[in-house]
């Protein structure tokens, strides 16, 4: 089968920060009890990574765990293992209450990449984006002017926005205007 | 004449040429002027004309507070009204005129109003123009809007070429004001440990300071404060944003900020305005004080300004308004002004000095400088017309006697100072009367507090009442302090700068001019010279029995124009009080209100603009449509194709075309924006028991079913199709708009009463494309892709099953909404669009046609479908539309089962859901009612019914149309007349069952 189609075909923009839509990326999202046992074992050994705090985002590569509520994960994992990992989630949750969904396609996803991100994003989110405030490897769900996202920072300059695939094109304009060159801020230090 | 020094003016370069114009005229000024600064300098003193009279104005004030000095700036595209000139850095190429007159500013005929100005007194329009009523809107209003108004409105055909944004920024404490109290309260704060933030609304730092002098820390103002900015430059945890204002204080240390990045230079790309969003865990208001005026006669010609703005014009741009000027005061701080022009060579005949004893040391330096002084006098008016000529001298005590003229062509008046507490106010600080001062000054004891009912603005400076530096430095010092500790700073044990100032003798309150002013002086004594308001129009307010300093606001319109009062609110709540024989404190104030000074609608837009004006949701096969010409139709924030036009056909030949290509062949629709809610759990059936009316709990897994969901009022809220996937999972179709809403209703359901219950829910609308494949020939086109058994067997109507289509992994619903047999494809989103032009690709044989919305509204109405939003709005319940089939009678609730049962819900009288057929064939207006006999209380016509969906059927040749009828149901054959949008011509329509088409429904079955 041909590469999955990205909502946006994988465009970019250079500007205070470059922007790149990211992905295919495989999405599992799990609803459940986050401190039963079995759930985290199934959850740990599927991705190969621990169980994130309250508001973590665990993510190495394509594989990530992100804490979504209380009682909702979002898987990453490479887009054509996602519906093996789904059905071995399923599996190995049998028997307890838990909702496991493949929602690979439901989502854009953008790296954004440069020393202004912090700037760029506060233009957008209501959302204290100092570094100690919104550290690497938090996830912030929120909005990004007048639609819902999230966002986490894998390191000090690289930032990962996700949005609903129908509103992929608002939220790359979104970013773009935010990151016109001529718009600088200098408020988060670069 | 005024005019630019040939030396002075701290921020002018001299060296710099800028050109501008104003009225079409071309003028030069210096880098670092003001519009204002530099009309000044070219002996432009006439700036406008007044709102009710048209008297010409001229410059006033040196910043903010400004109420004459408003213009039109730039042109066509970049046109803006109500610009303050005293705010307007000057920049090459700048384009002002004046407001406000016709047929020019020098003469002007609404002049004439001023000969008529005895009857235009407060309360004027109230009591003038309210009979006859009609002559209200056809004769006055459009008099007294010509004659009326300040600036023009843009042209509503240009188009802003400017870019603005939001940005939101959290810190520890933020200072507004960048003046000497601002820069020693930031560097305290700071100096704690504590993110700051200073705005400053002007382009410089320093305030008053520069301007007046005295010493800090043995510096001079201006040394210290370049000092003290470089020193907080240094720091990490300071940030400082000059042209940023202070717009408003909100709840929680919410705070406004408005950077105008490039109204200084237009020139320079990026955003022109930028609004700060921020969250501040306290804020120190450092916003200084405004001098108040003197109400005399003729205070308002040209050329009487405020002391402290001439002084700001020599000191800061080099420029005097006159080479003649009578200071005049009831306070020490306007000698100030007397000594800096006399030092630079301004005659300055006298000073009047309200206050019998005079002044202090200031007095005595205005003196040994040869200026004469005057006390215990006032002036009894001002001469001269577009420009002060002179000024009459009287006693302070009486009613205005002339005791000697004296030529001038300028008057520097001051009446004390009103601390800037507007940000204070906001948000609920209270303020208090200051005796000594005669002013309002914050009550630091009645704070405005947070959440933790701890107070989170602290005020400091002039704007806390502080008028010399030594107290202004000791208590910003203070304030930075405190407020840098409340924020969870540690506060470092430096000690405040020493400031030092000449020592000032107390102020004697003055609220008109002389004391006993008589009528025909006070009639010219202007309070709001925005709003034309005087003292007299005050005292006859207040004699008319208004005695709420709120009603005599409105009453006189006192403070209500663009500058919000800014000079002439303190001036005119004394006069009130004083009219009413009481004190002020007890008169009040009115209530501040952000933003402290007119922000851009830009601003406050952000980027929300073309293309990000609004999300627009996009299906995965939306350019596909596009590409086909799709006539679009917004539904929520999705485009959703309503028809796709051929070349040369209208829209309702393309519906028509869709709809017979459909019942007649092979339809397509992009059906991707219903919603798709993952129900799971153990107690999913129950659950959705509750939110259906029908019971949803028996359906099999593979099998489908439509239901109805309902508020708890018992009215219908979103309609669609669940599929049960398994035991314990269903797929709830929702409504295109309801799918984030009836989410949102599932969680509240399952969070705040059934908590307990063991459900999860999933929106994946997005997950996946969704395609419809209607019409005859569907089943012929499923087979054709391959793949799965599509068969009435193995998928009859109401069941679905997964499997692959042409390769694709689908999953199949076999659900009609047109009354064709028909199939609904979910595909994963990424395929979507694939999959869509594989299915056009294979249905060519069979005419395959895209239809729209509309298409699909006409074919579920010829079918008697009700449709959420037209058959629904808010008010119908389903036994309304005769669905009593879905309503379970097993069940012992659902959500809105009870509020059913209530009397009116239960009334055999409400309207009923018939169609309608017209008598002539023609298509029924929408929403249009039918007339019953005789009128209700108010005059208008019975009705019995109204139309509810409305088409022209292409099936049936003829107009079709649902409505809700008065005991519609049992009035079959009957004909009503319903009424067109005239309100008169009748259209008959037959009352007929709401299923046009197929009643049988046989054609979706096979």
């Amino acid at each position: 089968m041909s590469d999955p189609v990205l909502p946006l075909g994988g465009t970019q923009y250079e500007g205070l920060v470059d922007v790149r839509e990211a992905g295919p990326q495989g999405m599992i999202a799990l609803r459940g009890n986050l401190a039963d046992a079995s759930l985290q074992e199934a959850v740990t050994s599927l991705t190969g990574l621990p169980m994130p705090d309250m508001r973590g985002a665990q993510v190495l590569g394509e594989s990530g765990v992100l804490w979504m509520s209380p009682d909702e994960l979002l898987l990453l994992v490479p887009y054509r293992q996602a519906a093996r990992v789904c059905a071995q989630l399923s599996e190995a949750l049998q028997g307890q209450l838990a909702l496991v969904e493949n929602v690979s396609d439901m989502r854009a996803m953008f790296r954004l990449r440069g020393t202004q991100l912090r700037d760029v994003l506060a233009k957008l989110a209501p959302v204290d984006f100092a570094r100690d405030a919104l550290p690497v490897g938090e996830l912030r769900r929120t909005r990004f002017a007048q639609v819902a996202a999230g966002v986490w920072f894998s390191d000090d300059t690289t930032a990962q926005v996700f949005c609903f695939r129908s509103v992929a094109e608002y939220m790359f304009n979104l970013l773009c205007t935010a990151a016109d060159p001529d718009a600088f801020v200098g408020f988060h230090a670069g | 004449m005024s005019t630019r020094l040939t030396t002075g003016g701290r921020l002018v370069d001299r060296s710099s040429d800028i050109r501008f114009t104003f009225n079409g005229k071309t003028f030069r000024g210096h880098e670092g002027d003001t519009l204002a600064s530099a009309l000044l300098a070219n002996d432009q003193m006439l700036v406008g004309r007044s709102f009710k009279y048209h008297r010409p104005r001229g410059v006033v004030a040196s910043g903010a507070e400004e109420p004459n000095a408003l213009m039109n700036l730039g042109r066509d595209n970049t046109h803006e009204p109500n610009q303050r000139a005293t705010t307007t850095e000057l920049f090459n190429g700048l384009q002002a005129t004046s407001q406000n007159h016709w047929p020019s500013l020098d003469y002007d005929i609404g002049a004439l109003n001023g000969l008529f100005g005895r009857f235009l007194t407060a309360g004027f329009y109230y009591k003038m123009f309210i009979h006859p009523r009609p002559f209200w809107k056809h004769l006055y209003e459009p008099f007294i809007r010509q004659s009326a108004g300040l600036g023009r409105a843009p042209d509503p055909e240009t188009r802003d070429p400017d870019t603005y944004e939001h940005f939101h920024a959290f810190v520890d404490v933020v200072v507004i004001g960048g003046g000497v109290a601002g820069l020693q309260a930031a560097k305290a704060a700071a100096d704690s440990g504590a993110k700051v933030l200073v705005l400053e609304q002007t382009a410089h730092w320093g305030g008053r300071a520069p301007v007046d002098g005295g010493s800090i820390d043995g510096m001079t103002p201006g040394e210290w404060v370049r000092k003290t900015v470089e020193a907080l430059e240094g720091m990490e945890n300071v940030t400082l944003r000059t042209r940023s204002m202070g717009a408003g204080v909100y709840d929680h240390g919410y705070l406004l900020g408005y950077e105008r990045l490039t109204d200084h230079a237009p020139f320079m790309k990026g955003p022109r305005h930028r609004l700060w969003r921020i969250r501040a865990k306290q804020i120190v208001t450092a916003t200084g004080a405004i001098e108040r005026p003197l109400s005399f006669a003729g205070n308002d010609i040209p050329g009487v300004m405020l002391a402290s703005a001439m002084r700001d014009y020599l000191v800061n741009y080099g420029v005097v308004a006159g080479q003649k000027t009578v200071v005049v005061t009831n306070n020490d701080d306007a000698y100030r002004t007397a000594i800096a022009l006399k030092q630079a060579g301004v005659q300055v005949p006298a000073v009047i000095d309200a206050r019998q004893m005079g002044g202090g040391a200031l007095m005595e330096q205005a003196k040994s400088l040869g200026i004469r002084v005057e006390t215990g006098r006032a002036i009894a008016k001002v001469k001269g017309g577009k420009r002060v000529t002179g000024v009459a001298i009287c006693a302070m005590a009486g009613g205005g006697a002339m005791l000697e003229e004296i030529k001038c062509d300028t008057v520097a008046m001051s009446g004390g100072w009103s601390p800037v507490v507007h940000l204070w106010s906001h948000c609920g600080g209270k303020l208090t009367w200051d005796e000594e001062h005669a002013f309002f000054r914050p009550d630091p004891e009645r704070a405005p507090t947070s959440h933790d009912g701890l107070p989170f603005v602290t005020v400091t400076g002039s704007a806390n009442g502080e008028m010399d530096l030594k107290s202004v430095l000791e208590g910003a010092d203070r304030a930075g302090k405190t407020s840098g500790k409340a924020a969870g700073g540690k506060p470092r044990r430096f000690a405040p700068p020493k400031g030092e100032s000449a020592e000032e003798m107390p102020l004697r309150p003055v609220w008109l001019m002389p004391e006993n002013a008589w009528d025909d002086l006070r009639m010219k004594s202007w309070l709001d010279y925005q709003n034309d308001v005087k003292v007299s129009d005050v005292q006859l307010a207040a004699r008319e029995g208004y005695e709420s300093v709120e009603h005599t606001k409105r009453y006189t319109t006192l403070g209500m124009a663009t500058d919000q009062g800014k000079l002439s609110n303190i001036n005119g709540l004394a006069t009130l009080a004083a009219s009413l024989g009481e004190e002020i404190p007890q008169v009040g104030t009115t209530t501040f209100r952000p933003p402290y000074t007119p922000i851009s609608m830009g601003a406050i837009a952000g980027e929300a603009r073309g293309e990000i004006f609004q999300p627009i949701r996009k299906t995965p096969m939306h350019a596909w449509h596009e590409k086909h010409g799709a006539a679009w139709e917004p539904v929520g924030h999705w485009r959703r194709p309503y028809c796709y036009p051929q070349q040369g056909e209208s829209k309702h030949d393309a519906v028509h075309r869709e709809v017979l290509a459909t019942r007649e062949s092979l339809g397509l629709l992009d059906a991707s924006t219903l919603g798709k809610i993952i129900v799971k759990g153990p107690d999913a059936g129950r659950f959705l028991d509750m939110l259906y009316t029908n019971m949803m709990s028996t359906l099999k897994p593979g099998r489908c079913r439509y239901g109805l969901m309902c508020t708890e009022n018992g009215f219908l809220t979103d309609d669609g199709v669940v599929a049960r996937i398994d035991e314990d999972t269903f797929l709830c179709h929702t409504t295109t708009g309801g799918a984030d809403r009836i989410h949102a209703h599932m969680e509240e359901w399952l969070q705040t009463e059934w908590w307990d219950w063991k459900v999860y829910t999933a929106n994946v609308t997005e997950q996946y494309a969704q395609v419809a494949v209607v019409g005859p020939n569907a089943r012929n086109l499923l087979e054709k892709l391959g793949g799965m058994d599509v068969g009435k067997d193995m998928l009859p109507f109401m069941a679905w099953a997964d499997g692959t289509l042409a390769g694709f992994p689908v999953r199949v619903y076999r659900i009609s909404f047109s009354g064709e047999l028909s199939y609904e494809i979910a595909v994963p989103a990424n395929l979507g669009r694939a999959f869509w032009d594989r299915v056009v690709e294979a249905g060519k044989e069979w005419n395959i046609t895209p239809y729209g919305t509309e298409a699909l509204h006409v074919m579920r109405a010829e079918k008697g479908f009700i449709m959420i939003g037209d058959e629904t709005d808010g008010t119908v319940i389903p036994q309304d539309l005769g669905l009593h089939w879905a309503i379970s009678k097993k069940k012992e609730d659902y959500l809105g089962k009870r509020a059913q049962e209530r009397s009116h819900m239960a009334d055999p009288n409400r309207w009923q859901l018939v169609g309608l057929e017209t008598v002539d064939g023609s298509v029924l207006p929408d929403g249009a009612y039918s007339v019953a006999p005789g009128r209700n209380a108010n005059g208008q016509r019975n009705t019995q019914g109204r139309v509810t969906s409305t088409y022209h059927s292409p099936t049936l040749g003829k107009g079709i149309a649902m409505g809700l009828v008065h005991n519609g149901p049992d009035r079959m054959g009957e004909i009503i007349p319903f009424i067109r949008d005239d309100g008169e011509t009748v259209v008959e329509a037959r009352i007929v069952s709401p299923v046009f088409f197929d009643p049988e429904g046989e054609k979706q079955n096979v």
